[in-house]
């Protein structure tokens, strides 16, 4: 069969040849064989790039036309642009939606004057460590997006480029101190973050967010905050992985990879900007009493009661005397 | 007004590399980067062709639309140009280009980009037309003083044309006609939309 099929191959090759051959004598024209875009362009198909030889150092210098990266313009230019805004503005109006609707969450058996500790100081460095370069990272970043329609128009083009100039900066060094908390808040919190059946109880009613009296029991996270945790990790982990490789492009590779890592880069920090919105929503005028965890450390015993009713019961049943130190459930 | 393009007709290019030299001395542009550079296509082999290439001033430009921070405009003469004053180095205008025109200096730590660098069809920024201030950012500016880019103009075997597109594209047509072939108008159809034809 194989056999079959060269040899068939072969002699249609040879029919070709033999036809071609008096034809191509007949106006030979040495300088007129050469290479040509059109015919170059058509060998390549849509993802090739026409490169040769340069006699410069830089070999990248000898692609000579990549129709490929204005795809990429496109693709960032609109889609990512439109994604951004409509996952940041979106959620923006989701939340005032939620606000006029729902009203600030309070703590239905009102603040009994007494406090747990819950977020010990090493987890509130952490937390806001993580919290206050996200907040620039992500604000820098919005400001490569829609800073040019939104910001350009009021400071002008000098103050804007100054700006923004510093916002790279801020963003190629506040990166750092990023992922270390995000490492930290990893080591520190996966434990109880790993998902369980009261997760699904949780969902179930909604965490009882859509219905005031409604507290589905939890232990230190619930499954809301599972999700925050998990965001957080896995968003900022891709966010950390791209942008170390936009910070070197040379070892990232070439121009479709910075492509690839710009893209995915930008489109998380949308997805985990939405969901920060959010979560800072939640934390702050959102729910009465939430803001403390992280503030002071120490919340409202009924405030915990009825949000983390298990973890309560374990720092309670755990402790002899103060809930001081005892911020991580005991067995 | 004219609108200015870039043609390299390859069947006429000897890879002299002399457009090459003649835009780093006549805008003293710094070590590593290149505003223009000659690639050989099929080194070698028969049929082979250099192009000349450099920014092209494409119509809508890609580096343009990706600019974070809006530094690129175009003249009157279709020529784009950038304000390196904005610039803050992204390194976006590189992903978008089809033909590597963008360039920049490696400044400090990281992978930083400096200010990007890139052909200014000879014709400056937005400083003061042959100001010192220009000159030092961007080059000479020719094309106030009435020339076109000296890397066309002083190539020898007029293979690289510069100036009014009509203009340079039926003088390629003329000579495709007349000497019978010809390997195409190299990179018109990604930066202006539309080729050569013959």
């Amino acid at each position: 069969m194989n056999i079959l099929a060269k040899f068939g191959a072969a002699l249609s090759l040879a029919f070709a040849v033999a036809v071609m051959a008096p034809q191509a004598q007949a106006q030979v024209n040495p300088t007129a064989e050469s290479v040509s875009e059109e015919a170059l362009f058509q060998a390549l198909g849509t993802e090739g790039v026409v490169s040769g030889r340069v006699s410069i150092p830089d070999q990248s210098a000898g692609n000579l036309i990549k129709p490929v990266n204005k795809d990429w313009a496109a693709l960032h230019g609109n889609t990512v642009v439109t994604l951004s805004v409509i996952a940041v503005v979106g959620m923006l109006a989701l939340l005032t939606l939620f606000y006029v609707v729902r009203g600030r969450i309070r703590v239905d058996s009102g603040l009994s004057g007494r406090t747990i500790l819950r977020f010990n100081s090493i987890e509130r460095f952490a937390h806001w460590t993580l919290a206050s370069t996200f907040i620039i990272l992500a604000l820098s970043g919005l400001n490569l997006i829609i800073g040019k329609s939104v910001i350009l128009p009021l400071l002008g083009e000098g103050a804007f480029g100054t700006l923004s100039a510093w916002g790279k900066i801020a963003h190629n060094y506040l990166a750092w101190p990023f992922m270390v908390s995000l490492a930290l808040i990893f080591l520190l919190w996966v434990i109880e973050n790993i998902p369980n059946k009261l997760d699904v109880e949780w969902i179930k009613v909604g965490g009882g967010l859509f219905k005031k009296g409604v507290h589905p029991p939890a232990k230190k996270f619930n499954a809301g905050q599972k999700v925050i945790f998990w965001s957080v990790i896995l968003g900022g982990a891709a966010l950390s992985y791209t942008g170390f490789m936009l910070l070197f492009p040379g070892i990232a590779g070439s121009f479709t990879d910075w492509q690839f890592y710009q893209l995915i880069h930008a489109l998380v920090a949308a997805g985990l900007s939405a969901i920060i919105i959010a979560h800072i929503y939640i934390g702050s005028v959102g729910m009465e009493g939430a803001f403390d965890a992280m503030g002071s450390g120490e919340v409202d015993e009924n405030w915990a009661k009825e949000h983390h009713a298990l973890w309560v019961e374990e720092v309670k049943g755990g402790k002899s005397g103060s809930a001081k130190g005892a911020a991580t459930p005991a067995e | 007004m004219a609108r200015m393009k870039f043609l390299c007709d390859a069947d006429r290019c000897i890879e002299c590399n002399a457009c090459v030299t003649a835009c780093k001395n006549e805008h003293e542009v710094p070590w590593g980067i290149n505003r223009r550079r000659v690639v050989t296509i099929n080194d070698g082999l028969p049929g082979e062709r250099s192009v000349s290439m450099a920014c092209m001033h494409c119509t809508d430009a890609p580096c343009a639309s990706v600019c974070p921070v809006d530094c690129f405009y175009t003249t009157d003469d279709a020529v784009v140009l950038h304000n390196k004053d904005t610039c803050i180095g992204c390194g976006y205008c590189s992903y978008a280009c089809p033909f590597g025109a963008p360039q920049y200096p490696q400044t400090a730590n990281f992978g930083t980009r400096g200010k990007m660098d890139k052909c200014t069809y000879c014709s400056g920024g937005p400083e003061p037309d042959m100001s010192q201030a220009e000159y030092v950012k961007y080059g000479a500016n020719r094309l106030a003083e009435g020339k076109l880019p000296l890397c066309a103009e002083m190539c020898s075997t007029k293979a690289l044309l510069a100036g009014d597109g009509d203009i340079i594209a039926e003088i390629y047509r003329e000579r495709v006609v007349t000497r019978g072939y010809g390997s195409g108008a190299w990179g018109w159809r990604d930066a202006y939309g539309e080729t050569v034809t013959v």
